[in-house]
């Protein structure tokens, strides 16, 4: 059913009917609303689950740990400095292959200390381990949680994962969002039944330690587990859409790409305004098309390479920096595309909440025809 | 030992960490000049210092790490640290 409704409270609908037995969460801006609504939501007897209050991020993602290793279903919600807060546990829920599911209304990183919208929280976890879905709009963010818990537990795969979804721009905001029924939910989500739980007739320690003989290898399964997730969301992603009409089969996405020269790449809510300025372009006669990365781990290089053969040049658009390099999905797409000799240029913008708007990116295609790239986008001169 | 996912692991998982290969430096005991007074397991952190029927001790080399604190507080120093060939 069709509800106009806010991002954060689509998110937490979704989660409701997803049942998690045990969430634990810390609030913060601007993931507030998702944590809030869910606690009313335990408080009310709307959702029986455990609602554990803690004293910061990194306890409420602990609690996660425990709960989902003895077996329970966990989500938790955080941004910004409360993931930063989180890093060690991240590492230990994904080295422990516990299927947590955590939303992430992306926040910019301080200092200097800003509450607006940008990936660098999320990405600056890249290498956690956990799997990482961006959505676009708030059906996309909503649908996702869906299928990050059916990809997550599949016991192939047993990785933790974020949902991103930019915050304020899409966590902030009313859109009509289509709800399952909690029949629907069910029926695409079964029970969450792990093979192994800590239990007090069968003692078993998890993420025990590896000696230099283990460890290498440990790391090697968990890499393998992520590559196994692509066959995965493409399975769940398919069945999604069998069943409710919204396709999540496909872990890039490309729009106006079959006869473009120029190819914008760019996840999150900054696809809708792309899609709207291809339009433009478009009706302008400019041979322009967007590529949209949905899943960013495992990162999809192969079926960008397949989707981008024949492009002239790409345009990256990231919304993070890995400082002293360049923007991440930038270097990622680099390495996609190795060998074939298609200019890629990066372009760092919108950080800390810096609005892009469509002129913005008709004006970095004109600096793409150019050959220019790898730079920060909309510098103000006179503030440097 | 297979890898259980997860690094997941049943009691008994120390026995099968052989945490000897961490060692640099490898304890060698002369039961000639041993008095057998016991220091050496007393004091092991480990707990690898084993006695045998006749008063005697050995290190469990599969599980000695090598901090030679038997060899420092040995009072006959009859304990030798030698670096390890591997």
């Amino acid at each position: 059913m069709l509800e106009i409704t806010e991002g954060s409270h689509a998110v937490a609908e979704a989660v409701r009917l997803s049942r998690p037995q045990v969430i634990s969460a810390y609030p913060i801006t601007p993931q507030t609303h998702i944590v809030e609504a869910l606690a009313e939501f335990v408080a009310n007897g709307n959702l029986d689950a455990e609602y554990i209050t803690v004293e910061n991020e990194l306890s409420a993602l602990s609690a996660c740990i425990g709960a989902s290793a003895a077996g329970s279903r966990a989500y938790s919600a955080t941004t910004s400095q409360g993931l930063a807060l989180m890093f060690e546990v991240c590492f230990n829920a994904a080295g422990m292959r516990l299927p947590i599911i955590m939303s992430i209304a992306n926040r910019a990183l301080g200092a200097p200390l800003s509450i607006w919208n940008d990936q660098q929280d999320s990405i600056s976890l890249r290498d956690s381990g956990w799997l990482q879905f961006y959505a676009e709009d708030n059906q996309e963010a909503t649908d996702l949680h869906y299928i990050a818990y059916r990809v997550a537990e599949d016991p192939s795969v047993l990785l933790p994962a974020f949902v991103c979804f930019d915050g304020f721009i899409l966590s902030h905001t009313y859109e009509p969002v289509d709800m399952l029924t909690q029949q629907d939910a069910d029926r695409y989500l079964p029970k969450f039944a792990p093979a192994e739980r800590l239990d007090m007739a069968d003692p078993v320690s998890f993420g025990m330690y590896a000696t230099p003989e283990y460890y290498l290898e440990f790391r090697y399964e968990m890499d393998q587990a992520q590559k196994k997730a692509k066959g995965v969301i493409a399975k769940a992603g398919k069945e999604f859409g069998s069943l409710f009409g919204r396709d999540y089969s496909a872990l890039i996405e490309g729009y106006h790409l079959d006869d473009a020269e120029t190819a914008i790449i760019a996840m999150g809510s900054i696809c809708g305004t792309i899609k709207d300025a291809v339009d433009e372009m478009r009706a302008e006669g400019k041979k322009v098309g967007l590529l949209k990365i949905r899943v960013f781990r495992p990162f999809p290089s192969e079926e960008i390479a397949t989707m981008l053969s024949g492009i002239k040049r790409v345009a990256v658009l990231d919304k993070n920096i890995s400082l002293g390099a360049k923007g991440a999905t930038a270097l990622e797409i680099r390495d996609a595309l190795y060998g074939s000799g298609i200019p890629v240029n990066g372009f760092v913008l919108g950080l800390g909440g810096r609005d892009v708007r469509k002129r913005d990116i008709k004006e970095i295609v004109t600096l793409v025809e150019k050959g220019q790239g790898d730079q920060f986008y909309g510098l103000k001169k006179e503030l440097l | 030992m297979a890898l259980a996912v997860g690094c997941r692991a049943r009691p008994g998982k120390s026995r099968e960490n052989r945490t000897g290969s961490w060692r640099v430096f490898k304890p060698y005991f002369d039961h000639e000049t041993c008095s057998k007074c016991g220091m050496c397991k007393t004091l092991c952190p480990e707990g690898c210092i084993l006695e045998d029927p006749s008063g005697a001790f050995d290190p469990d080399y599969a599980y000695c790490k090598g901090c030679g604190i038997c060899a420092a507080e040995c009072p006959k120093e009859a304990i030798t640290m030698k670096q390890e060939e591997k």
